[in-house]
């Protein structure tokens, strides 16, 4: 509960902020560079002299869609093939374990270089500038990630299928679909959730790679892990720098794994204490 | 009439009627700098100073380990197949050139016993032969002797296509003949003022005759001694692994004289310039970090009650924006930044000059390069005598506004100034690259107070500097409108570094993209100015010339220069390295040492 | 199961060609070029970057590279550097040492964290114990390594001038070599360590939680059996299942090194030498490096579900 309000005050916060604290995100000052929180910066500056409570508002709005979304593309794309793995028993298993196997070897860094000399033309015309990049960075984050929840679920499915109350149900007629979304399912989740908090913090670290790479938004757009990447050889001259970066993830992955915790308990079919 | 006096004087200093101290003491008097009346003598075939590098260790060994920290690790260790600087430097701690560049710019005997001059006979009046004598008693790493016959050989080998050297260039245009074992002369297919490129320097380190003359050519790299260097240097080989880490110890037999001072060496690589910056100056767990490219405020604070300090090299080396000429989004067969067009914004010379007012090049130096830049209006920025004092540089938002205005570029409802319907909006592309990105975001803030829309790219180093035919995001296709980077200068003479932008030297899809002149710049003046001075044996003249094409550049604002940027090292307080913004740092290794 | 285990290798073969197809064309089609160094070099033209990009047969074909690599591989070739001008298989070998040890030792403390962490958590659910286990464990996947490396070199190496943070092969032996190598990688490991533990203390706890609540559990206990046999006899061996799945998905990494961790530490291990290459577009090393981490990862995929079937002998397989 309290979790859920971290989570809306957080949202409202980079919604609504723009519009009481009216800093531009961009405005160099190279004299007042690396300054601590005072009055006319609460969250002091960047060594560029650049507002960073604005930035780091303006940057919540991106991290915090990205993240999320892109976890919730890992997320269905890892259960959806865990899911079914775990249920075949035939070549489709097998077919979908390689194409595990396969993801998870490929090198990344390579395979977005050629994503962008390949793609990013075409992608821009597609979709258009900013809902375009968007859409292409969740797709990317979350097409890269998927493979340990596809693991995960399909190790529990070959597990829950064959146990008692799974075989009752089947017994009784249930129809595999049934079978799975009732039954299998609800039990599967624990590690999909943990799983998928992870990737909320790790997607929002990966949006700073992918923009340094050219795929993801401009260079000059703050994003939580693009500060936060710029703050680190500037420790221990300007941790403050740092510090607020940090400390957002940090709370956007506490608040969203109470959320997925409350999600289980609800669900959970098996619930005891 | 100063032209006609200075000839003279060095014809005198040539002939001996003049001492040359007496010759930079008058030149100090009429206001050049020391290094420069040198530079002067040196191009003009005068013999060179020896060696200004102090040298206090009064034996051999004895000053323990050096251990040098290099963020990017040397990947192989034959020099002539050397990719990068780190290469060279790695293979430089084992091989030798006949001379290289010292802090003035001038050249420092290594293996030659002296340098060519005309007085010496070392050069001749038409500027097509160069004799080399080289140090007599010069041993290989394993006894063996240095002769000339590892010059010629040197020459061959780098000069075989099929061997694939990277010094290729170096060696080409000139043939190398042995007159004695200790003599050889160069011999060039047309006049060359600038005679000192091949054996000098980097690329002009020789490897042995008896070790790789079996693997000339297509079998250059089943060469065992690849990776096991047996070279002239001070140090000797003992062990290396690619990209990690190279171990050498004292050559008992250097042909220098108590050189050189340190007993081991160990040159370390990987990581990233800060903490390299971190290992040398905060903590002291290494002697010399190189390269390091670090935000000047960063260095600042490290040297606090550090235990080292970052020392500046001054060299050529040039931050700057360029402009294309050409229209980068109109496709003219198959190729776009086609030479056929012209840029529908750029081209006005009133948008190229306030984009110039509009790069606030104190704010960069101040919020990145500090120290480590110098503000600039030209291209060419060294050695002295090259450099114009015609041009300035301000920064001034009103002014460019009022050119645009004049251009008829009029403010939008949006702010974005537009003109016949269409916007004034740029595309601004360099490499990934930390103070680059800085420098980017500096810029399109004045732009954008101006009226004009700047969009921000960044490709990998990797790709844009590539000379990949198929892709549009390299330096070289330059589909964008502007782009920024940086060009060195290897070696203290504009000849390479001008002749890019040579008109017959633009970047087309016909050359594959491999014409060096990427803002597809042509300009009749310049072309002349530059061919004239490719061959023009009169030092005096032949800087005009240079001066002269750097002016044109200025005019025409072909290129923004950002910064002259300086090499920037880390070094121990105790550690007295003999650097140089004309070489590479390991080029002058025989004469660090240690202060006690 | 011998027949299943054969089985499985044998569909592990074309598995595996297909995979190395993909890695070869992704590679091929990724821009870039092994001799950009060269670029503004003005003592090198360009046309000597073309002509060494034509000599490596970069130039050629994508197939046709292919089919060099996949005989040269059959033979036991295993390339050749472009940058190094050296056989990959001698890059390599030169590397993997260091990543075995550094990167395993790291794997190992992850384990070693976050099972009896996660275990003990699992038994006293939001007691004060798992509230803090939980917190440093979202502060541990929450801060990338990368920042956590130099928040560790600035307190260890920099404040307190403990621990050195330049990690370079020390030359001599005996106990005073061994003592240098385990002080130079106790930051290295702990830094890769904790971040594992974090996420891998999070999965633990909540197999265990799952697996606590079911009735057999409750029967067990009701049967007046200890705690601590409850605990281990029958709630890990059935909530290894997740635990399995996630070392399986680790180990590979153990050959692959780890990136950012090793570019902090100037280690020379094989991920360090992965994205060098990576950046310099020296092909075959990162085709040689990819394929040999795609064996294992399906090897390690083979070995977790032949232990699937030992945890729970229910789980059958055909």
């Amino acid at each position: 509960m309290i979790s859920a309000v971290l989570l809306l005050l957080l949202i409202a916060a980079v919604v609504i902020g723009p519009f009481i604290w009216r800093v531009s995100i961009s405005d160099i000052d190279v004299v007042a560079g690396l300054q601590g929180p005072s009055l006319a910066h609460p969250f002091g500056t960047d060594d560029l002299g650049q507002d960073l409570l604005a930035r780091m508002i303006y940057g919540g709005r991106i991290s915090l869609a990205v993240g999320l979304a892109a976890m919730l593309v890992s997320v269905f794309v890892g259960t959806l093939i865990g899911a079914l793995a775990g249920m075949s028993r035939g070549a489709l298993g097998y077919g979908l374990m390689w194409l595990t196997d396969l993801f998870l070897s490929l090198p990344q860094l390579p395979l977005l270089l050629m994503l962008i000399y390949l793609f990013r033309d075409g992608l821009k015309a597609v979709f258009g500038p900013e809902g375009g990049i968007f859409i292409l960075i969740v797709l990317v984050i979350g097409g890269l990630r998927w493979m340990p929840v596809a693991r995960l679920v399909r190790a529990q499915f070959l597990s829950l299928r064959e146990k008692e109350f799974v075989e009752a149900a089947r017994a009784l007629g249930a129809s595999p679909v049934r079978q799975v979304v009732r039954h299998i399912l609800p039990n599967a989740l624990g590690p999909v959730i943990i799983a998928g908090t992870i990737d909320v913090a790790a997607a929002i670290i990966a949006e700073s790679t992918l923009s340094f790479l050219g795929l993801g938004f401009p260079p000059d757009t703050p994003t939580w892990g693009r500060i936060l990447y710029d703050a680190k050889d500037f420790l221990d001259i300007g941790p403050h720098w740092a510090l607020f970066p940090g400390g957002a993830i940090f709370i956007a992955v506490v608040a969203i794994n109470f959320i997925g915790d409350g999600l289980r308990d609800a669900l959970d079919a098996r619930k005891v204490i | 009439m100063f032209d006609n006096n200075l000839r003279g004087m060095i014809d005198d200093v040539k002939d001996g009627r003049m001492d040359r101290r007496a010759f930079v003491k008058r030149m100090i008097a009429v206001g050049l700098t020391a290094p420069m009346a040198n530079q002067i003598l040196a191009i003009g075939g005068v013999a060179m100073a020896q060696s200004p590098n102090p040298y206090k260790p009064t034996r051999r060994g004895g000053g323990g380990p050096l251990k040098l920290l290099w963020w990017q690790g040397p990947t192989l260790l034959n020099p002539h197949f050397a990719t990068g600087t780190k290469d060279q430097d790695g293979s430089r701690i084992f091989y030798e050139p006949l001379a290289s560049w010292d802090v003035d710019g001038h050249l420092n005997p290594i293996l030659a016993a002296e340098i060519p001059s005309i007085q010496n006979g070392g050069l001749s009046a038409d500027a097509k032969t160069v004799i080399w004598k080289l140090k007599p008693g010069v041993k290989w790493h394993d006894g063996k002797p240095m002769t000339a016959d590892d010059l010629v050989f040197n020459w061959e080998y780098a000069s075989d296509p099929a061997t694939a050297a990277v010094s290729i260039e170096t060696y080409s245009g000139l043939t190398v003949e042995k007159i004695d074992d200790l003599t050889i002369r160069i011999t060039f297919k047309k006049p060359t003022p600038f005679w000192a490129n091949a054996f000098v320097g980097a690329y002009g380190c020789i490897i042995p005759k008896h070790l790789f003359a079996e693997y000339k050519g297509g079998k250059s790299r089943e060469a065992p001694n690849n990776l096991k260097p047996v070279g002239t240097g001070p140090y000797k080989f003992v062990e290396f692994k690619p990209g990690d880490l190279i171990r050498g110890e004292i050559n008992p037999d250097y042909h220098m004289a108590n050189r050189p001072s340190f007993d081991t060496i160990e040159m370390k690589g990987g990581g990233d310039a800060v903490s390299a910056a971190r290992a040398v100056i905060q903590t002291g767990e290494y002697d010399f970090a190189w390269n390091i490219q670090v935000e000047d405020e960063v260095l600042l604070r490290l040297e606090k009650g550090g235990k080292g300090k970052a020392l500046f090299a001054v060299g050529g080396d040039i931050e700057f924006i360029a402009i294309n000429f050409t229209d980068p989004n109109t496709e003219v067969d198959g190729e776009r930044s086609s030479i056929k067009t012209k840029h529908p914004i750029l081209s006005d010379p009133k948008v190229r000059q306030a984009l110039a007012l509009l790069v606030d090049r104190d704010s960069v130096k101040k919020a990145i390069y500090g120290r480590a830049g110098r503000t600039t209006a030209n291209y060419l920025n060294g050695p002295e005598e090259f450099v114009s004092k015609n041009t300035k540089w301000e920064f001034s938002i009103e002014k460019a506004s009022a050119l645009l205005e004049q251009a008829g570029w009029k403010p939008g409802s949006d702010g974005i100034r537009e003109k016949d319907g269409k916007k004034l909006k740029l595309l601004y592309q360099t490499s990934i690259n930390g103070p680059r990105q800085k420098t980017q975001a500096i810029v399109k803030q004045a732009c954008q107070k101006a009226g004009i829309d700047v969009e921000l790219k960044s490709v990998v180093a990797s790709v844009f500097f590539s000379s990949d035919v198929a892709n549009p995001d390299t330096y070289a296709h330059f589909y964008a409108d502007i782009e920024m980077f940086q060009i060195p200068m290897t070696q203290p003479d504009p000849a390479l570094h001008m002749r890019r932008y040579h008109s017959r030297n633009i970047a087309t899809k016909e050359n594959k993209w491999q014409g060096p002149n990427f803002p597809r710049w042509a300009n009749k003046d310049y072309d002349a100015a530059v061919d004239a001075a490719d061959t023009e044996t009169d030092p005096i003249k032949r800087a005009d010339l240079y001066i002269k094409g750097n002016d044109l550049m200025w005019q025409d604002n072909v290129t923004i220069p950002v910064m002259h940027r300086l090499a920037v090292e880390a070094s121990s307080n105790t550690l007295r390295p003999a650097l140089s913004g004309w070489a590479n740092q390991t080029d002058n290794l025989q004469d660090w040492y240690r202060e006690t | 199961m011998s027949q299943y285990i054969l089985r499985r290798l044998m569909i592990a073969i074309p598995s595996l060609l297909g995979i190395s197809l993909v890695l070869f064309v992704v590679l091929a089609l990724a821009p870039g070029d092994p001799f950009s160094e060269l670029a503004t070099n003005p003592n090198v033209p360009p046309e000597v970057q073309a002509a060494l990009r034509a000599k490596f047969g970069l130039d050629d074909p994508i197939y046709l590279r292919y089919l060099h690599w996949l005989a040269a591989m059959v033979h036991g070739d295993w390339g050749f550097s472009f940058v190094s001008r050296v056989d990959v298989d001698t890059l390599i070998l030169q590397r993997l040492p260091t990543t075995l040890y550094v990167v395993g030792s790291s794997q190992l403390l992850a384990l070693l964290i976050a099972i009896p962490v996660g275990v003990y958590a699992a038994t006293r659910p939001y007691s004060l114990f798992d509230q803090l286990a939980n917190t440093f464990a979202f502060i541990g996947f929450s801060l990338p390594t990368f920042f956590t490396g130099i928040l560790f070199i600035l307190v260890f190496s920099v404040k307190l001038d403990w621990l050195p943070f330049v990690y370079t092969s020390v030359p001599g032996s005996g106990i005073p070599w061994l003592l240098e190598m385990i002080r130079q990688a106790i930051m290295p490991v702990m830094v890769l360590g904790l971040f594992q533990a974090a996420s891998m203390t999070r999965f633990v706890r909540s197999a265990m939680l799952d697996v606590i609540r079911l009735d057999y559990v409750t029967t067990a206990r009701a049967k007046g059996l200890g705690q601590a046999k409850v605990i281990v006899k029958h709630v890990m061996r059935n909530a290894m299942i997740p635990v399995v799945t996630l070392i399986a998905l680790q180990m590979p990494a153990v050959f692959g090194g780890a990136i950012v961790t090793e570019q902090i530490f100037r280690i020379p291990g094989i991920g360090s030498l992965l994205i060098s290459s990576i950046l310099a577009n020296d092909t075959p090393v990162v085709m040689a490096v990819t394929f040999v981490f795609a064996c294992l990862v399906v090897l390690f995929n083979l070995i977790a579900d032949v232990l699937y079937g030992w945890l729970d002998p229910r789980i059958s397989f055909r």
